[in-house]
């Protein structure tokens, strides 16, 4: 009787491992990036003129960065999400424009100081029509601090404490269930310390 | 016989249409071959983000066009393979490699296989044992001889 029923418990194991296996998200990469300083870089903002950004701005507050771009589907899906969220004004959230111009766009060839000033008004004229949740958007044209930030999909949101490290990565369009659970309290830890 | 041929028809328009949607090889610059060698051979131990399962080499993703570029960049700055192996694991994390190193948290991954293999061999042995010891000749008892022979003499 014992030996008929092995077979049987080695199926269901299996059945348990596959169905387990099957819900989870195989783009759900864990960042190396969580507990490691954000990276440093220097870019213009969306606004005309030289002004720049760095994350060195930000010290000792807590922040969130947003990667998102006018031609990306998913950021249309979570923009409004972003933008009442910002309305709470719980926490400044940084823009990371990614590559506005894409590689089969005819302007991708064109030089920077003309591809820099396209990006900006296609962003501000999406921004006017959506709304904005930014403090300040940063110009990533070439996608170089997108692959320093380990940027692989857009939309992409990053948590950052006071001292400038990196406690929490979300890759895909933000929720208001995972805002009001997951990034929420964080932040309201990371404000205390 | 109609069938036949529609079937052949079939499976030619098959053959011709699978040949078409083959993608193209990524075409090689010609500035540096020795460069883009070195680029070919580091991006086949590097996995694709965006599509998971095509390595860097052969991935069309424009993220992997873009890393490609920041390996190119590595190469000509002179960093050796592990170094620019670990240049992308710092931003992307273990699962760019495609073969990831071997430390506490990968072990399941590299002798996980191992160990089920030494497992089910231990659990064949004690089958086999349990069997061929079932299997073994029973000495026959002399009222069983008395009428095999009775059988016999039938």
């Amino acid at each position: 009787m014992k030996k008929v029923l092995i077979p049987l418990v080695l199926f269901i194991g299996l059945v348990v491992f596959l169905a387990v296996g099957l819900k989870r998200d195989p783009r759900e990469i864990p960042s190396p990036l969580i507990g490691k300083p954000a990276p440093h870089f220097t870019l213009f903002t969306l606004d005309p003129g030289d002004a720049k950004f760095s994350p060195v701005d930000m010290q000792g507050q807590v922040w969130m960065l947003n990667v998102w771009a006018t031609w990306c589907v998913a950021c249309r899906e979570e923009h409004p999400v972003l933008v009442a969220f910002s309305e709470k004004n719980q926490v400044p959230i940084i823009g990371l424009s990614y590559k506005e111009i894409q590689p089969q766009d005819p302007a991708y060839k064109s030089p920077f100081d003309e591809k820099l000033k396209l990006a900006r008004e296609r962003s501000q004229v999406w921004l006017k029509r959506h709304g904005n949740p930014y403090v300040t958007s940063v110009m990533d044209l070439d996608g170089r601090v997108g692959i320093n930030y380990g940027v692989y999909g857009v939309p992409e949101t990053y948590v950052i404490d006071k001292a400038g490290v990196i406690r929490y990565k979300f890759v895909g369009a933000m929720t208001p269930a995972l805002l009001a659970e997951k990034v929420l309290p964080l932040i309201a830890e990371l404000n205390k310390s | 016989m109609k069938r036949l041929v529609v079937r052949v028809a079939m499976a030619m328009s098959l053959v011709l249409f699978a040949s078409v949607s083959t993608g193209r090889e990524a075409v090689p610059m010609a500035e540096d071959p020795k460069l883009e060698t070195r680029l070919v051979d580091i991006s086949q131990e590097l996995r694709c983000l965006v599509c998971q399962n095509e390595s860097l080499a052969s991935s069309h993703a424009e993220l992997a066009d873009d890393l490609r570029n920041e390996v190119r960049e590595l190469i000509r700055s002179g960093k050796s393979d592990q170094e620019i192996k670990d240049f992308l694991v710092a931003r992307y994390g273990d699962f760019v490699l495609y073969r990831p190193e071997v430390k506490p948290l990968t072990w399941v991954l590299w002798f996980g296989p191992f160990v089920l293999l030494v497992i089910a061999a231990v659990f064949l042995g004690v089958y086999l044992r349990q069997r061929r010891a079932l299997a073994a000749p029973v000495a026959l008892s002399d009222e069983a001889r008395e009428r095999a022979k009775q059988l016999l003499k039938g």
